[in-house]
Parts: structure tokens; sequence; C-alpha cells
């Protein structure tokens, strides 16, 4: 079935309510009103308030009284309004999801999805259009996951219920609605920790994910490029094997991402390519990220995002070293 | 279990067991009466505060001094030219002028009674829903529209509007509010702070630990609960389940009141009263309104709530009740309505156009960031302006 990244969450979502009686779904505005962005709609008539709960306006309180349904047993399954207010319950992921299993030796453990909308390109207020996936890698003991297309965000969704682990789910805004694509209506999984490799080629390697993997699309085809794109998929653990092994084919690397750029996702790749193949390269590593600056107002948004000239030119100048 | 004493030191003989007995009993009723009753330690009750009521009648009786027609004619303009705005900005938000918008349609007579009220040095620390506050203090309109239109530049609020900027991650202002209220004491300034959150705020940790500062500091500070019935698609009843959000002051040790939140002259002599008392600690008032609007322009309530109870709500309208009060006494007239009309069409007009002919400047992303230029963000600033790649 034709789906876009919105209905194919939302079918993962009804799948794991089916299959698992301990799933719950809880966050602001995800009952009746079907979520801010529709992602829940028709959970709540089909499961009931019972199972798909609108809390108070809380998400300290949604983030801990989901880690305490999971360790007894439950699998909650978040849904914070906008990964802007995720901070608000920082605490409760960084001190209590991340640490659970590590500091009882698996004794205690908090398998729970916590979803929430991310990165901008929709000219939202204030707040709306963070992109937090260092934040939540930087710890480590949580999982963080942020699909590309509707096929991986239900595949990997649907993966991340049937894993013993906090998965934190990164769900682009601007991808809800961009495009469809072939999703199975049934049950199906995509792998958490490996890499999708979107196009092979020789002359260079870009490293992307989440908003940025259909510009670099977009800007490699107009080139005619020959050029392998890796789509992360999953943040934390990184696949490293499909990193190194792309970067030590081609030679050149490019990473792509609209988190800002300093202390960055793109800093971790850039690392580890540099530990493992330098001498493979012929070229620097280079990046394509926003500023190193909190994300702006919605007027100044199309002057602070990678944009496709912004990664062409970034292109021309890998491949001319 | 036992209270204490009750272990004695008395060694027993087997002839004084049954007196040694009943001593215990007595001793242990007598301890039990000095130190185990079950007695109330805390009691509370809330008031309800309504002064105009819907037909736009006044109680004589607790009609705040001082306050005279002449300030209830500009409550009225004031009340108006909130709405007026509210109905500018939905238009040009659905015209693509404004990126989303969150109107106040309904919550007027909470905002302008509240603004009115505080005095010229006293601040106030919104959410984003107190464009009637803002207005009352003087913020410049084209400023107002540059927020709404998504540029940091309307956030450059003057020194003279004496209120922060508004606040999108809710509930979490109240800890400024607090910690400014603290300033004011320190600096034994004679200033109060007054503070907004919604019904949906009071539900997060934040609003519970700026309360309790506050009473722990004793600071001059006033919490404003607007409670518009709705968080989004999420109802009151869904917040708390306690009877009133006014009560959770007794959790803090400070002073509450509820007050029809659609009545200007009872919000007015509320938070009046409150910035008076505000040297003897802070008071939470909970105003009872109604957002009769969307929660932004991206939301349908349709979705989640009846329109009977709009409709019901449309009968306490904050705004019809003061013109029939000001009708009632041959204030205002259907003419004196129109040129006050044809006046705010013309000044909001004035700044929407100054709002739409403001042009950004990229750098100032860059130059706003530290109290200096670090030389890793210049070289990207640097790169940014060089490469000029937002010009294509
Ligand atoms: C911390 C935080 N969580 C979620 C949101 C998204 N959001 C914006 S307004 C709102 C509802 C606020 O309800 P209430 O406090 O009653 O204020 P109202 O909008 O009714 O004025 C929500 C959930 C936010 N801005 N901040
Ligand atoms: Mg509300």
């Amino acid at each position: 079935m034709q789906m876009n990244m919105a209905n194919a969450i939302n079918s993962a979502l009804d799948a794991i309510l089916t299959e698992n009686p301990t799933s719950v779904m809880l966050g602001e505005d995800i009952g009746k009103d079907g979520g801010v962005f529709r992602v829940t709609d028709g959970l709540f008539d089909k499961y009931g308030p019972g199972r798909v709960m609108d809390t108070p306006l809380a998400e300290s309180g949604i983030i801990g009284v989901s880690i305490g349904m999971a360790i007894a047993g439950m699998l909650p399954i978040p849904e914070i309004q906008f990964a802007g207010f995720s901070y608000l319950g920082f605490d409760q992921l960084v001190s209590h999801a991340a640490r659970y299993r590590s500091r009882t030796r698996s004794t205690f453990t908090v398998p729970m999805i916590v979803r929430m909308p991310v990165s901008g390109g929709v000219r939202a207020l204030e707040h709306h259009s963070e992109s937090p996936e260092a934040y939540y890698s930087h710890p480590g003991g949580l999982i963080v996951v942020e699909p590309s297309s509707p096929y991986d965000a239900k595949g990997l969704l649907i993966r991340a219920s049937h894993m013993h682990d906090t998965v934190m789910f990164l769900e682009p805004t601007m991808l809800y609605r961009l495009f469809k694509q072939e999703v199975p209506e049934s049950s199906y999984e995509v792998e958490i920790g490996k890499a999708n490799k979107i196009r092979e080629g020789d002359d260079l390697s870009i490293i992307t994910y989440g908003t940025m993997v259909n510009m670099v699309k977009k800007v490699v085809e107009k080139k005619n490029l020959s050029a392998d794109i890796v789509d992360l998929r999953t943040i934390n653990p990184i696949d490293d094997d499909a990193i190194i092994k792309s970067a030590k084919k081609t030679g050149k690397v490019l990473i792509v991402h609209e988190a800002p750029r300093s202390f960055g996702v793109g800093a971790e790749i850039s690392a580890r390519i540099a530990e493992e193949a330098i001498f493979e390269l012929d070229a620097p590593i280079m990046r394509v990220a926003s500023p190193s600056i909190p994300y702006p107002f919605p007027g100044y948004e199309q002057y602070y995002l990678p944009n496709e000239e912004k990664i062409s030119k970034a292109i021309d100048k890998l491949l001319a070293e | 279990m036992f209270c204490k004493g009750i272990r004695g030191k008395h060694v027993l003989k087997s002839e004084s067991v049954s007196w040694v007995f009943g001593l215990c009993i007595y001793k242990f009723l007598q301890i039990y009466a000095d130190d185990c009753l079950l007695k109330k330690v805390f009691e509370g009750s809330v008031d309800y505060l309504q002064v105009l009521d819907e037909k736009g009648s006044v109680d004589a009786a607790l009609f705040p001094k001082g306050l005279d027609d002449s300030k209830i004619i500009e409550m009225y303009k004031f009340l108006s030219f909130t709405r007026a705005v509210d109905a500018k900005c939905i238009s040009l938000q659905r015209q693509g002028r404004l990126v989303t918008y969150a109107p106040s349609i309904g919550q007027e007579a909470t905002q302008i009674g509240s603004a009115m009220a505080m005095r010229q040095n006293d601040i106030f620390v919104p959410n984003f829903r107190q464009h009637g506050v803002f207005i009352v203090r003087g913020l410049p309109l084209d400023k107002f529209f540059l927020y709404w239109r998504g540029f940091e530049e309307g956030n450059m609020i003057p020194q003279s509007v004496k209120g922060l900027p508004y606040i999108v991650p809710v509930a979490t202002q109240l800890l400024h509010a607090t910690g400014i209220a603290f300033a004011q004491k320190y600096e034994n300034k004679d200033s109060a702070v007054v503070s907004y959150v919604g019904d949906g705020g009071t539900s997060e940790g934040d609003f519970y630990e700026a309360m309790n500062f506050a009473g722990v500091f004793k600071v001059p500070l006033v919490m404003i609960i607007e409670n518009n019935q709705w968080a989004i698609s999420v109802p009151r009843s869904r917040q708390s389940a306690t009877e009133t959000l006014a009560q959770k002051a007794f959790a803090a040790g400070i002073k509450c009141l509820q007050v029809d939140g659609n009545d200007v002259i009872a919000v007015y002599k509320a938070v009046s009263d409150a910035i008076a008392d505000s040297k003897n600690g802070a008071t939470l008032i909970e105003c009872v309104t109604y957002r009769m609007s969307m929660h932004t322009t991206s939301d349908d309530p349709t979705k989640y709530r009846k329109d009977e109870e709009v409709q019901a709500w449309a009968k306490r309208d904050p705004i019809l009740r003061v013109r029939n009060y000001l009708t009632g006494k041959a204030l205002w007239s259907d003419a004196m309505e129109a040129s006050m009309q044809d006046e705010f069409k013309k000044k909001i007009d004035e700044a929407v156009e100054k709002a739409e002919a403001f042009k950004p400047d990229p750098k100032d992303m860059f130059e706003h960031l530290y109290s200096f230029m670090p030389k890793a963000l210049k070289d990207e600033y640097d790169d940014a302006v060089n490469e000029k790649f937002w010009q294509a």
C-alpha cells in the first residue's frame, strides 16, 4: 500500500498494539486528536483510552512514568510532542532509562520506545525544530533511530518493539508527508544498528541520515555522480562496518546532517574513519551541517539549513581534491 | 506501635502485678492523649471572585476602589483592540503572512485585567498567548507582528514594557519569574512580578518548583493561571484531579484565589490586591476563562470538543459584558464603536506594513550567540557569508 511516513508509523503502532497486549501509548494530544501531526489517528478509537492515553502536560512525567511501566514489564510507547520538549524529560532519559540496565547488571531493564518529531524545514515556531540525536547518543545506553523513508520507519519501529532496550525513535517532521512509498500492510522488521546503502558508486561516499537523505539523493542524481550514499538509519549504535567499508572504497567522504556542525554526529563518524581508514583516504573528510548555533526562528531557517547548493559545492570541492 | 514512655523501669513484683498493670494502662492513655491524638493540622478553602456578571451588572460591595468609568472605557478599548489584533493575525496567517499563531480570543479579560492592575515598575513573565498583556504594556505592535512572522527581532522588547519575551516551552518561564521576584526583594525594589501559565502548564514540574521556591523565599510574585479549559485537545479535567487549580497553592504555602477570568474587573481587583500584598509573599490566582478559538492556527478543535460547549461560553464573553455595562450607563454608543474600530484598523495595518518591510540579515544569527565571536564560530560565519549559499 502507498504510505507516507505518518501513515507508516501509524501502521507500525497499530501492529505493535495488536501484537503486544502490554504495550500502551501515552503522550500529549495523542488520543482523540490523533497527535498534532495526526500520526496516532484512529488508534484511540481502535484501542480505547486505556491503551492510548492523553496525559497531563508533563514530559518528565510522561517519560518517568513510562520507565516505571517498563520496569514492571509493560511496553510503554511514550510520545513527546516535539523533540524540543523532551529536554524537560532529559533527566529521566539520561539518568534512568540510559543507565538502568548497566547499573543493575541487567537485573532491571527499560524496554520502551520514546517517539518524537525532530528537525526542521517546516517553518515552525521556536523549539519545534530540534535535532537532538547527538545528545541522546552521547551518554550510551539509549538506542537512537532516525528513519528517512516510510518503509524504514515502519520496519524500524516494529523492530524496536521487539528489543529489550530503550529506543529513541526520532521522526523527521519534514518527512511525515513529503512522499509516499510502497509499504507492506503486514508486520515486518528493519534491522536496528544497520545502515542502508541507498546508492552504490566509486567516486565518493556520502554519509547522512534523516532529513538530509532525500536532499543528498537529489543532488547526486542531478549531478549524475558515481557515489555511495549511506543512510545511517540508526545513529547509536553506529554501523561502523558500513561507514569504514565505503570510506575505504571511495577514499573521499562527505558527511551531511541537519544538526549543528560542532560536536555532532558528523564528528563521531569523522573520528571513526580517521581511526580506521585514514591512510586509505585521498582527501580530508568534509562535513555539511547547520552552523553551530541553536535552531533559529522560521524567518531565518532558509539561511541556516543545509541546502542542495551547499551540498553540491561541497561535493565539487571534495572531488577536486 | 507503643507511644514513647510505655517501657518503664518498674521491676514487677507478683503481688503488685495488677496494680502495675492498671497504672500502665493509665499511663498509656495519658501519653496517647498527649502525643498521639488524631487532630486536624491543616484546613484550607478557596474563594471565587466575580464583580461584573454576564449581563453587565456590578457587585457594588466588591467593586474596586479607585476604578472609575474612564478606566473601564480604557479597559474596553484594550479588550476590543486585542480581539481585533487576533482577528487580523488569523487572517494574515491564512494568507501565509504569519507563521503559526496562537489566538487569545475569549481570554482578553484575564490579560487586560491583570496587565492594567500592574504598576509601572511591575514586571511580567508571559507564555505564548499573552497578547493583551503586551498590548497594555506598550509593546510596539510591529514587534509583535515580527515575532509571529518568525523573526527573533520581534523579541527585542523595549525596557519600558517591563516584560520578558514570549516563552514557548510550557511552564519553564515560571522559575525565571520567581528569580526575578527574588531580585526585586533582594534589591529592595518596590516592584512585583506577574507570571502567566495555562491550565495545562500547571501539570509541569517547573510550575510546582516555581511556586515552592516562591513560598520559601517569600518573594513578591503573582502567579496567574490562565485556565482556558483546554491544553490543545486535553480538557482541564485530565490535567489534575483537584477541584480547582488555585488550591495547588496550599502545597507551597502561598496565598490563592479563583477568579472569573472573563470578568475584567474581578481580575483587575484580584491582581491589584495581590500586588499590593506582595511584600507578604506570593499569590496564585486561577482565572477561569475559555479558549474560544483554536489552540493555534494549526489546530482543528472540532476534532475534540463540541460546539455547544463553545456556544455556552460565548454567552459569558468578556467583552460583551463590559459593553453592556457601558451602554447601560450611556457611556458607549454604536458610533463610538465604529470610530474605534476604524482607528484600530489603521493602527494595525500600519504595524503590519512596518513588520513586513523588515529584511533579515543572516549575519545576526551568528553575532548574538555569545558576548564575543569565538574563532570556531567566526570560521563558520565567514564561510556562510563568503559562500552566500542562502542567496541561491
Ligand atoms: C514543555 C512543552 N511541552 C509541550 C508543548 C507543546 N504545547 C504548546 S501549547 C500546549 C498546551 C498548553 O496548554 P495550556 O498550558 O493550558 O495553555 P494554553 O495553550 O491553553 O494557553 C502544548 C502541549 C510546549 N510548548 N512545551
Ligand atoms: Mg489551556
